[in-house]
């Protein structure tokens, strides 16, 4: 057992430290901690609004995949831009959205991200750099190469991230996206959340490689793999990536290897994986809890910190659940609004 | 201070306004297959890249949907692109980045983004090149909210009107009839506008209007030149934007001439010639009319290779004169 120490940028002092109780502060690590809390209460939240009643249409929910997003987003500022999916409440939030406008989203409300237009699937805020969701397949993924683009050309230092599934790497999407990345040698990293399934179809069934980083090679670009649910191997990975786009030398493929603990979406009845399955993610390989005993382990937190940050969650998502219940709806008049740019 | 005005040619108007365009403003720059070196496989790009250099001039793979992707990315984090599909058929390709995401990035996000990209198009048949490059397929994106999708007929106007969609903040699709590139007609030099959203009446008449589209502008006018010696005389409209439609144009001109012709390329059915026909019939210019509208639209088949059948699948001058005749003296 480690002794209790802060975290610091001392490698050398400690080289057996994981890379994130090498790199990151401790105060940094319990943020991480409050925002993976933060990103699974949330969305338990939101499907307890859904269930009752609350919440109408469907949503995607991407408990068991926290340690994914939190990583990738680590060595990014809000400049930097994100392209995400239709499983894509994690990645908001670990960009640093406020839930209290996620939920008015989802509550259809005009204090929501879009106002009440997008909700779950095109859940947004451009303020921290989160060019939306997308409810198309692999449909940000050469967005998120043309805003590395516009960066290249613009020369302002931002870095562009496309999260994906594994089902998007068999969109011809990826491929064009992947090569002209590759050939303007662009600040963009390519992010495949592979959590085994693109809805009922397993990767096996789906994809003719092993591994979808192996697709790297294609695009003579670095294809890593990472545990997904270890969140200083998934940061570590994105830091040598985001390094590595902003030095010029351009873009990385990332495939996070990990587990979503619900269904594909409302309608899922669960009848392509087994029950056993699902219970040895929860059980023995939970993102959250393998961080928790991390954090305690290196003396980052102890157990009355870890119930103080469960608390202050609750309370946030409670808070944010209020406020949208207490938000105003759009007005039918305002139904035209947004669909082109007004003109002053 | 008097502008000077040119004879240029329809491609040479383009380019010339992307010139301008790229002088005027950092951001704007081209994407397409083959536009740097090449020229464009209709030249309508030709030497930019010489002048602009391959950054700003920038050949794409043959990747047309991740092409346009890149392109709404690129808009969508502050850039201008001009995207050019070497033929118009291969927006088909595309379908997903320009219907899902440049057209509604801005409604989903709520007003809190905006997608001002430009796509070019070259459309239509006449060419010989079959069924896989011919086709007009504007009816198709017009019908997308989002979209603002033009159809300029004169090297005059796609000039100003090519320069309004870079200035526009919203996706501009431009569909350019192949066989317009080298019709030559006067161009102002320099920056100036045309807008969208405004049909241009070309030729005032008392007997008859004429709406038509692109291309078949020139041969309506043709048309009413030819039957201007019989006596009937024919009010042409240049529709110039497909979405958002000038309606009203349409409206006064049908309560001046009582009598409706919709001419256009695209396949008849489902086409533009029936949002022509329903704006009229919807509003108070019904009561005007003096006789049923009319459309003369593309056959209902792909485009044909062998010339004969290729010209007979789209409305052409002897067809224009026929049944505006027909429809002026009360035939129909």
């Amino acid at each position: 057992m480690a002794t209790a120490r802060k975290a610091a940028n001392s490698d050398a002092a400690q080289p057996n430290l994981p890379f994130a109780f090498r790199k990151y502060t401790a105060e940094q690590l319990r943020d991480v901690l409050h925002k993976m809390y933060l990103i699974r209460r949330f969305e338990e939240g939101a499907e307890d609004a859904y269930m009752r009643g609350l919440i109408h249409g469907t949503m995607h929910l991407s408990i068991g995949q926290e340690a994914s997003a939190m990583g990738i987003c680590m060595p990014l500022t809000d400049q930097d831009q994100i392209t995400s999916t239709h499983r894509g409440h994690g990645h908001c939030i670990a960009k640093g959205a406020d839930v209290k406008r996620m939920f008015a989203e989802f509550f259809g409300k005009t204090t929501g991200y879009c106002k009440g237009r997008g909700g779950s699937m095109h859940i947004a805020d451009v303020t921290k750099g989160n060019l939306g969701a997308n409810g198309i397949v692999a449909g940000g993924i050469p967005i998120a190469v043309g805003a590395a683009l516009a960066a290249k050309k613009l020369k302002n230092g931002k870095v562009a991230v496309s999260f994906f599934g594994d089902g998007a790497n068999n969109e011809g999407a990826f491929h064009e996206a992947l090569n002209m990345a590759a050939v303007w040698r662009l600040p963009v990293i390519f992010v495949c959340e592979n959590n085994g399934y693109g809805m009922s179809t397993s990767t096996e069934r789906s994809t003719a490689v092993k591994n979808i980083a192996d697709r790297a090679s294609a695009y003579a670009m670095p294809g890593v793999i990472v545990d997904g649910n270890n969140f200083s191997e998934v940061a570590e990975a994105a830091e040598a990536a985001v390094e590595r786009a902003r030095a010029g030398e351009g873009p990385t493929l990332i495939e996070s290897k990990t587990y979503r603990y619900r269904g594909h979406s409302k309608s899922d009845r669960n009848r392509y994986r087994t029950k056993e399955e699902i219970e040895d993610w929860m059980t023995n390989r939970d993102p959250i809890a393998l961080f928790e005993a991390e954090l305690k382990e290196f003396g980052i937190i102890d157990d009355a910190g870890i119930e103080a940050v469960r608390e202050a969650v609750k309370k946030e998502i409670a808070d944010g659940i209020e406020f949208a219940k207490d938000s105003p709806s759009p007005e039918i008049r305002d139904l035209e609004n947004y669909v082109y740019t007004e003109v002053a | 201070m008097d502008v000077a005005v040119r004879e240029l040619s329809y491609a040479q108007a383009i380019q010339e306004a992307m010139a301008i365009a790229m002088e005027q403003d950092e951001r704007v720059f081209l994407m397409g297959e083959d536009i740097g070196v090449y020229g464009g496989a209709f030249q309508v790009t030709g030497d930019l890249v010489e002048r602009f250099g391959s950054e700003r001039v920038m050949d794409t793979p043959i990747s047309e949907l991740g092409g346009a992707g890149v392109a709404v990315g690129a808009a969508l984090t502050g850039m201008r692109p001009i995207f050019e599909f070497q033929f118009s058929d291969f927006a088909t390709l595309a379908m997903e980045q320009i219907v899902n995401q440049a057209a509604k990035m801005r409604f989903m996000l709520g007003g809190e983004v905006s997608v001002p990209v430009v796509m070019r198009f070259p459309a239509g048949s006449g060419t010989g090149a079959a069924a896989q490059h011919s086709q007009s397929l504007e009816a198709w994106l017009g019908h997308v909210p989002g979209l603002k999708v033009i159809q300029p007929a004169t090297p005059h106007d796609v000039k100003g009107m090519l320069l309004a969609a870079v200035a526009d903040p919203d996706p501009v699709m431009i569909f350019e009839h192949k066989l317009l590139y080298k019709m030559k007609g006067p161009v102002p030099e320099g920056h100036y506008t045309v807008p969208i959203g405004k049909a241009d009446i070309r030729r005032q008449g008392r007997d008859l209007t004429i709406v038509a589209t692109s291309i078949m502008v020139h041969k309506a006018l043709e048309a009413a030149a030819a039957l201007q010696a019989e006596g009937i005389d024919i009010e042409v409209i240049d529709l110039r934007t497909v979405r958002p439609m000038d309606k009203q144009t349409i409206i006064d001109s049908v309560k001046k001439t009582s009598r409706l012709l919709c001419v256009y390329e695209a396949v008849k059915t489902l086409g533009i010639g029936a949002e022509v026909s329903a704006a009229v019939a919807e509003s108070d210019a019904f009561d005007y009319l003096d006789a049923p509208i009319v459309r003369l639209g593309g056959a209902e088949i792909p485009i044909p290779y062998n010339p004969d059948l290729e010209k007979a699948t789209v409305p052409q001058v002897p067809d224009i004169i026929a049944a505006a005749r027909d429809l002026a003296k009360g035939k129909r």
